[in-house]
C-alpha cells in the first residue's frame, strides 16, 4: 500500500507541471499583443507598456514560463489586473463557498442516484424501472442552467418557499451556531443552498443511478447472492449487505470523477443563484478578461480535481486490494 | 412479418427519430420557418402559440419557431465541427499511443490526463475568453476540451486489437505502422468512436448553449439556442414561456443524441451494456 501511495503521489508532480503549462499557454492563445487586448481599445500606450512589463511580456515565453513556475512555488499566482489584489487571496476568499456547494450537491447526487439505481434494479423490467431510467435519461440531457432556472421559477418565484439568490452563513459555522442555540441560522443556510445544490446534483444523480442499476443487476446474478438467498436470508438484508456493497465499488470511482464535473457545473449554477463562489468569480474574471485571475482559477479547479481523484484512487485501493496489487 | 432486431431497440429508434427530425428541420430551415429570423413585431411581444406563431413570439415579437429552427443550424454546425475535430485528434492520439506503447504511450496518455483534469466548462470559457467569440473559436474551445475521451477509449481498444492475429500477420508481411494503424486497426475500432461521437454531439450542444447563455458564445444577432434562452430568462418572472420552450428544445435534442448513442452502444459495443441486464456469466 505504501508503494502504491508513493507512486500515485509522484505521478501528481508531472501532472501538476503539465497543468501549469496548459494554464500558462492560455496567454499564448491571445491574438496580437495581450496587454493591448486585455486593456481594451481606449487604453493609453503608457498603460499598455506598464501592463506589458507587469505581465513580463517583454521576455521570451520560456523565461516567462519559468518565472510563472518560480512564483507559483511560492504560492504567488500574480495580481489581478482589475481588483489589484493577489490572485491567490481573491481565490481563497471564494473557494469555501464553491466547495460547500459542490460537497452538498455530491451528497445529494449520491443519495438520489443510489436510491434510484437500486430501486430500478430491484424492479427490473417493470414500470418503476422505466420511470426511474426515464428520469435518468432526462437528467443527463437537461442543461444545468435551465434546470436551475426552472427550480428557481417554481420554488422561489411561484411558491415563495425558498430564497432565490444568495448564500446564508457558511454551513460549518451555521452548524456551530445551531448547536449553541441559534437554529434559525442553520435553516437559513440550508434554505439558500438547497436549490443550487439540487440543480447541480441532478445531472450527476442521473449518471450515478444508471451505473448503480447496471452494477446491481450484475451483482444480483452472482453465485454468492444466490447462496445468501439459499441460506434463507431476507431480501433487504441480501440487497444491502451482500449485493450493494459489491455493486458500489465501480460507482465509487465515478463519484470522485463527478466532483470535477460538479465544480465545473458550479460556474453556471453560481452565476444563476448569485452564489458567491469561484464560479461566479470565473464569470466576472472572464467578462473583464482579467487574465492572471482566469489563469489562477483554471489552475485551482484543475488542482482540486487532481487531489480529489487522488483521494478517490487511494480509497478505492484501500477497499479493493486487487487495485494496488494488480 | 418479423420486426428486424435493430428496430426493437427502443432507445435507438426514438433517438434516431428525434435526431432525424432536428437535422431535417435545420437543413430545411428556410422552408419550414414561417417568419424571418430578425422580423420584429413589437405590438406582438410574448405572444402565446397561435396559427400565425406556432410557438409564440419572443421579447422583440420575433417568431420563436423560426428562431429555434434557424438556431438548430448554428447549434448542429458547432456540435458537428467540434465533435469531428475532437474525434479526429483523439482517435489519432489513441491509435498511436495504443499501437506503439512504451514511452510514446506514457507521454501521450499523461498529456491526455492533464487536459482531462480541467473542468470542461471552465477551460472552454477561458479559451473563448482569450480567443474571442465566433463560431470557429467556440468549436476550437470544445475540441480542446473533448478530444481526451476519444484518446482514452481508442487507446484501450487498440491495445486489444494490436494483439489480434490479422494485425500480427500484417506486421509479419512488412506493412508499415501507418498502414496497420489506419487500414487494420481503425476500421475495427470504429464502434466505440461512433457511440462516443453520438453522445458527444449532445454534450457539445449543451456546452455551446451554456457558453452563449453566459454571454461568451456567438455574438448576437446569431439566433443560437443559448441566446434565446438567455433572453427568455430576463423576462422569466412574468413571461416564463420563452425560457421554458427554448430550454426544452435543447433538452429534447440532447435527449435524442443520448438515446441514439445508448442504442448504438447496445449494437456496436455489446461489452459495455448501459441498460438492460448483462449476459449471464
Amino acid at each position: 500500500m505504501i508503494a502504491y501511495v508513493t507512486r500515485r503521489l509522484l505521478l501528481l508532480i508531472p501532472m501538476a507541471i503539465g497543468m501549469v503549462v496548459v494554464t500558462f499557454g492560455l496567454l499564448l492563445l491571445i491574438p496580437g499583443d495581450p496587454a493591448a487586448v486585455l486593456l481594451g481599445q481606449e487604453a493609453s500606450p503608457d498603460a499598455i507598456a506598464n501592463l506589458r512589463s507587469a505581465l513580463g511580456l517583454d521576455n521570451p515565453w520560456y523565461i516567462r514560463l519559468w518565472d510563472y513556475f518560480a512564483a507559483l512555488l511560492h504560492g504567488d499566482m500574480g495580481r489581478s489586473i482589475f481588483q489589484n489584489l493577489p490572485v491567490s487571496e481573491i481565490i481563497m476568499s471564494r473557494l469555501g463557498a464553491t466547495v460547500e456547494l459542490a460537497v452538498v450537491a455530491l451528497v445529494l447526487a449520491t443519495i438520489i442516484g443510489m436510491a434510484l439505481g437500486v430501486i430500478a434494479a430491484m424492479k427490473q423490467g417493470t414500470w418503476v424501472d422505466t420511470v426511474a431510467m426515464l428520469f435518468a435519461q432526462l437528467g443527463v440531457s437537461m442543461p444545468v442552467y435551465w434546470l436551475s432556472l426552472l427550480l428557481m421559477l417554481f420554488f422561489a418565484v411561484q411558491l415563495g418557499w425558498l430564497p432565490s439568490i444568495g448564500r446564508g452563513e457558511p454551513l460549518p459555522s451555521a452548524l456551530w451556531m445551531a448547536l449553541t442555540g441559534k437554529p434559525q441560522v442553520l435553516w437559513d443556510s440550508l434554505a439558500h443552498i438547497i436549490l443550487p445544490a439540487l440543480a447541480l446534483a441532478v445531472n450527476s444523480a442521473a449518471i450515478i443511478s444508471r451505473l448503480v442499476r447496471t452494477s446491481m443487476l450484475e451483482v444480483l446474478r452472482e453465485d454468492f447472492v444466490r447462496t445468501a438467498y439459499a441460506k434463507g436470508l431476507r431480501r433487504p438484508r441480501v440487497v444491502i449487505r451482500h449485493a450493494l456493497r459489491n455493486a458500489l465499488l465501480p460507482v465509487l470511482s465515478v463519484i470522485g470523477l463527478r466532483f470535477g464535473a460538479l465544480l465545473g457545473g458550479a460556474v453556471l449554477t453560481e452565476s444563476i443563484f448569485a452564489w458567491p463562489g469561484l464560479g461566479q468569480l470565473t464569470i466576472s474574471a472572464i467578462s473583464q478578461r482579467d487574465l492572471p485571475l482566469i489563469q489562477g482559477i483554471v489552475l485551482t479547479f484543475a488542482i482540486i480535481f487532481a487531489l480529489v481523484n487522488l483521494v478517490v484512487d487511494l480509497l478505492y485501493a484501500a477497499v479493493d486490494p486487487r487495485i494496488r496489487l494488480g | 412479418m418479423r420486426v428486424p432486431r435493430i428496430f426493437r431497440n427502443s432507445s435507438l429508434v426514438i433517438g434516431a427519430l428525434i435526431t432525424l427530425a432536428i437535422v431535417l428541420l435545420a437543413l430545411l430551415a428556410p422552408y419550414v420557418a414561417t417568419h424571418g429570423v430578425e422580423q420584429m413585431d413589437m405590438r406582438n411581444r410574448f405572444a402565446w402559440p397561435s396559427a400565425a406563431h406556432w410557438l409564440g413570439t419572443d421579447n422583440f415579437g420575433r417568431d420563436l419557431w423560426s428562431r429555434l429552427v434557424y438556431g438548430a443550424q448554428v447549434s448542429l454546425s458547432i456540435a458537428i465541427m467540434s465533435v469531428g475535430g475532437a474525434a479526429i485528434i483523439g482517435t489519432t492520439v489513441g491509435l498511436v499511443a495504443g499501437y506503439f506503447g512504451g514511452w510514446v504511450d506514457l507521454l501521450l496518455m499523461r498529456i491526455t490526463d492533464i487536459f482531462l483534469g480541467f473542468p470542461a466548462i471552465v477551460l472552454s470559457l477561458a479559451i473563448v475568453a482569450v480567443m474571442g467569440p465566433g463560431i470557429a473559436n467556440v468549436a476550437i474551445a470544445l475540441v480542446i476540451v473533448f478530444w481526451t475521451e476519444y484518446a482514452r477509449v481508442v487507446r484501450s481498444t487498440t491495445l486489444v486489437l494490436r494483439e489480434q492475429n490479422y494485425v500480427q500477420a500484417a506486421k509479419a508481411l512488412g506493412a508499415n505502422p501507418a498502414r496497420i494503424i489506419f487500414k487494420e486497426i481503425l476500421p475495427n475500432a470504429l464502434g466505440p468512436i461512433i457511440v462516443l461521437a453520438s453522445l458527444g454531439l449532445g454534450t457539445a450542444i449543451i456546452a455551446e448553449s451554456a457558453l452563449s447563455f453566459l454571454g461568451f458564445g456567438l455574438p448576437p444577432p446569431t439566433p443560437t439556442w443559448g441566446w434565446t434562452l438567455a433572453y427568455g430568462t430576463r423576462f422569466m418572472r412574468d413571461e416564463p414561456w420563452l425560457a421554458i420552450v427554448s430550454g426544452a428544445t435543447i433538452m429534447i435534442t440532447v435527449l435524442g443524441f443520448n438515446l441514439l448513442g445508448d442504442g448504438l452502444r447496445d449494437i456496436l459495443d455489446p461489452r459495455q451494456l448501459s441498460r438492460g441486464g448483462p449476459a449471464k456469466r
